[in-house]
């Protein structure tokens, strides 16, 4: 049921307004003539109605949640209260600097504990996901080179295995792409590598771990051959969490990096966001972090904006980002400390490592089997697809029934038919036993009633949907004739 | 250990397990030079209780009884029940949707909030959100640039009434793709664009129009006269309005002959507390025929297996997890967990709901230039309608004027002076419906008083 189908003429949810008043003053031609067609319900109906599709979701406070490349560990509850404490929810973003000396300190030693963890020189807590910290990364690359007259470079190299947003936000930043092929053991091709860079090389963009679940040991030659050649070093944070307190990005040779908060520092997903993807820079790329940042003088706290920054690639959000993200990923960060930090990466590894070894033991096959695993890793289906003919797909949607949200499938596109596996730090050992258990019991289910993985799932509100028709009748707003055409 | 669960003997088993003798030793593979990740100037640990208190302790020092600042962000009431469903933890710690079966609810209330949000804009499509209000109008000017297929132009004409801040984040995101925004001058007496200018920029090849509204300074512009100029010189029209506003003001797709053809803004008003600035919610809609321009998140009703109505991703075609380097927009993270705010807040006022704190909002601003303008030496800068935020220009600089106000506990509104030293006497000032008569009295009461001191 729809919220529209609950509406009733002349229903609301009285308490949350007082009537409306009449407006004498603004002209006829700038008032709106019909009513939107906002629901009419009462408060309870919308109550029960957001609650019960509340539970159509699988969430990490429900259910493990073993995303690779997502980091879907525990999210502190203290964290999310800490930010919704009254003095942060009502500071307005353009108070005065003396009317926000406590979220001010908040913020500083953020970006102190940041740059701590990840031995850079310099960090801006403004990008508001990933994505858009990579924007700002490379934007920064652009104007480094820019500003040294140094203009012929077009190319930023990518990893065959990245994510999609790196070549996607390469192309936002004027750049041509050209990837660069991983071997078999799943490390970068350091001879094509050498081969594809040259003048006209702006940086490589990279992951590393990287989504392969490996640690890239070659990283120091692979700094050397890009900077050889003038180009700059970008580290996609998305895989931080395997390292955390145990290996920093600035001592392996980058330049410039972001991190995902939303993953390594535990703030919630929220169903797609709001993520938080700050960045971080060594000496070169100082002067050109987007603003704002905060600063200090003796025992204040301040912005500083453009006026000091001249050469900053500016502002990327109307204010300065996803501030009540920010304030969550503090809390995290002083629960845990420093020792809690150099925990993440180690229990993180030895969780995925051991949930590696129990499915294998099991009978399924890593995709890279010669390689330690790191906070994740990846299997490949590729057999039971040929001689059983299910797909990392079904896995996946049978895993649904079990309790279980699924890996990210089919992603690295190079391994075929995989489950790309990351369990974080914040589960048991009983958790993960749980899941290699339904693993084995779906792979006796494949080899002897594989129609119950293909219809899967059974148990979820729907069954699998109809993408094509999804895509082909296109219904992106609601209109009652809806089922009456189907 | 902060949440890791792992016994003294769960470690050793799976130490075991693995054939490893330390957790050391699952770092093999990585040069030992690099693992030295030593912290130092992160501090020890502390409980949940002690980070609560030193955070309440903070959180109170930036507490301020009453403001009037607005300049993009605004205070409305929000009903408690928008944040105690938003924080379930399904909502609060799901991930993006990719498996539909499992995430029905996001998915479902994503329809929906596309659904409202299309209707308050009276276009046919809206997406599942970006980071904010200005990344939105980011994203809707390289949406034109795409969709404009009149036009091979890169260049977008845009209202110098524009949101400072938002003209700034769309140069830093668009600039590196060779995208020029050139910016119409407002008439000064009127704080908007009038009619007279347009004529120089006729025939110049423009990809888009961004028209604001209520603009920066509250003003209304000439919506329906600046949608047709526009089309008639082959632009498409992005309107950049407040979703609060269109309860009241005309919606988009409404304006002139045939309707604006891209609507975005922030949608904090709606639900989302102003909260240092973020996270917030940027709204895009559009028209159909443009839909497969549109970046981000779409999820469309669908059936499953049996028939039955169900909800999913679609059009992702466009969107960098398939297309890669071809993709509409590096756009992946959304802001899922305010659209859950938002369309509870959209679901609980409704029409009649909306429209009451709209018409409240802007009475309170009618009511506060009646009690400012007897005060001797402040005017209204600007003539002409306003929606709830207008500019006032007072005696003396406006910074020192809020300094002061500040001190007597009154957030006056935001000191024009930091964008346009021109306008340096100039305050612009915010009410909403959350203002008491009282609230609005004691502004003007600190204000006179405050200019006595100047």
């Amino acid at each position: 049921m729809l919220i529209f189908e609950l509406s009733s003429e002349g229903r609301s949810a009285t308490a949350q307004f007082e009537e409306a008043v009449p407006v004498t003053d603004i002209p006829s031609a700038h008032l709106r003539s019909e009513s939107p067609g906002l629901p009419e319900v009462s408060e309870l109906q919308v109550v029960r109605h957001f609650t019960n599709l509340s539970k159509k979701n699988f969430s990490i406070d429900g259910q493990f949640y073993p995303l690779g490349s997502c980091t879907m560990k525990y999210n502190p509850r203290g964290a999310h209260r800490a930010a919704s404490l009254p003095g942060f929810l009502n500071r307005h973003p353009l108070a005065p600097e003396q009317n926000s000396q406590g979220f001010l300190a908040c913020m500083y030693e953020l970006q102190e504990y940041l740059k701590d963890v990840t031995g850079m020189q310099a960090v801006s807590l403004t990008p508001m996901a990933g994505a858009q910290g990579e924007f700002a990364g490379v934007a920064m690359i652009r104007a480094y080179h820019e500003h040294r007259k140094d203009t012929d470079r077009t190319e930023i190299l990518i990893p065959s295995a990245a994510h999609g947003t790196n070549p996607a936000t390469a192309v936002m930043c004027g750049y041509k792409v050209r990837e660069v092929g991983v071997t078999r053991d799943g490390d970068v091709d350091i001879d094509e590598l050498k081969s594809a860079v040259g003048p006209q090389t702006a940086g490589l963009m990279m992951t590393n771990p990287s989504t392969c679940g490996v640690f890239e040991r070659r990283i120091q030659e692979i700094a050397k051959v890009v900077h050889d050649v003038g180009g700059l070093l970008y580290y996609d944070g998305a895989n931080l969490n395997a390292i955390l307190g145990k290996v920093k990005p600035g001592d392996m040779g980058f330049d410039v990096l972001h991190m995902n908060l939303h993953k390594t520092f535990a703030t919630p997903h929220g169903g797609g966001g709001p993520g938080s993807g700050p960045v971080g820079v060594g000496e070169k790329l100082m002067p050109f972090v987007p603003t704002p940042v905060v600063g200090k003088d003796g025992d204040d706290y301040r912005w500083i904006d453009q006026s000091e920054l001249p050469l900053s690639i500016g502002h990327l959000s109307a204010f300065m980002g996803n501030a009540g993200i920010l304030l969550r990923a503090y809390a995290y960060a002083r629960l845990l400390g420093n020792q809690g930090m150099h925990r993440v990466g180690e229990y993180a590894t030895l969780n995925a490592n051991y949930m590696a070894k129990q499915l294998t033991q099991a009978g399924f096959r890593l995709a890279y089997p010669e390689r330690r695993a790191t906070h994740e890793f990846i299997v490949t289906l590729a057999d039971e697809a040929r001689d059983l003919g299910v797909t990392a797909m079904d896995f996946a949607k049978r895993l649904l029934d079990y309790g279980f949200h699924a890996p990210t499938t089919y992603f690295p596109l190079l391994v075929p038919e995989c489950l790309l596996i990351e369990p974080t730090e914040t589960e048991t050992r009983e958790e993960i036993d749980g899941f290699v258990e339904a693993m084995v019991e779906i792979l006796n289910e494949a080899r002897e009633t594989p129609d119950l993985l293909k219809q899967a799932p059974h148990t979820m509100p729907v069954k699998r949907l109809d993408d094509v028709k999804a895509a082909r009748d296109l219904d992106l707003t609601y209109s009652p004739e809806f089922l009456d055409n189907n | 250990m902060p949440f890791v669960p792992h016994t003294v003997d769960d470690e050793r088993f799976m130490l075991e397990s693995i054939e490893v003798s330390s957790i050391e030793s699952l770092f093999d593979e990585i040069p030992p030079d690099l693992r030295n990740g030593q912290l130092k100037e992160t501090p020890a640990g502390i409980s949940e209780m002690t980070m609560l208190r030193l955070m309440s302790e903070r959180a109170a020092q930036d507490d301020v009884a009453l403001s009037f600042l607005g300049a993009g962000a605004y205070e409305h009431h929000i009903p408690s029940a928008v944040w105690d469903i938003t924080a379930r933890g399904e909502f609060l710690t799901a991930y993006t949707p990719y498996q539909a079966e499992a995430s029905q609810g996001t998915l479902q209330l994503i329809y929906e909030f596309q659904t409202m949000m299309s209707r308050l804009t009276a276009l046919d499509v809206a997406n599942a959100s970006v980071y904010d209000g200005a990344t939105a109008l980011a994203e809707a000017i390289l949406m034109a640039v795409r969709a404009n297929k009149k036009s091979k132009s890169k260049r977008i004409l845009c209202a110098g009434t524009i949101h400072p801040r938002y003209l700034a984040v769309c140069r830093s995101i668009v600039s590196n793709q060779q995208i020029e925004i050139e910016v119409i001058p407002y008439a000064e007496e009127i704080g908007t664009l009038g009619s007279t200018v347009l004529a120089s920029y006729e025939d110049k090849d423009f990809a888009g129009l961004v028209v604001p509204y209520p603009n920066f300074f509250g003003g209304l512009e000439d919506i329906d006269h600046l949608t047709d100029w526009a089309h008639q010189e082959g632009m498409l029209v992005i309107g950049v309005a407040n979703p609060m506003a269109l309860a009241l003001l005309k919606a988009p797709g409404d304006w002139g002959e045939d309707g604006a053809d891209i609507a975005v803004g922030e949608a904090q008003p709606l639900g989302i507390p102003v909260a240092s600035g973020g996270p917030y919610l940027g709204y895009m809609c559009c028209r159909k025929s443009i839909v497969r321009q549109m970046p981000g998140r779409i999820i469309g009703r669908t059936v499953d297996l049996d028939g039955k109505e169900g909800f999913a991703l679609t059009l992702q075609a466009r969107e960098q997890h398939i297309r890669r380097a071809k993709a509409t927009s590096n756009i992946c993270t959304n802001q899922g967990l305010l659209v859950t705010a938002a369309s509870i807040y959209l679901s609980l006022l409704g029409d009649r709901g909306l429209a009451a704190v709209a018409s409240r909002s802007h009475n309170n601003i009618t009511s506060l230039i009646g009690k400012v303008s007897s005060i001797p030496g402040v005017t209204v800068r600007f003539a002409g309608p306003v929606f709830h935020e207008v500019v006032f220009q007072v005696p003396t600089t406006a910074g020192d004027v809020l300094q002061k106000m500040s001190a007597e506990g009154v957030l006056g509104g935001y000191d024009l002076g930091q964008i346009d030293p021109e306008l340096s006497d100039c305050v612009l000032t915010n009410t909403t419906e959350t203002k008491t008569e009282a609230d609005l009295q004691r502004f003007a009461v600190v204000l006179e008083q405050v200019l006595k001191e100047c």
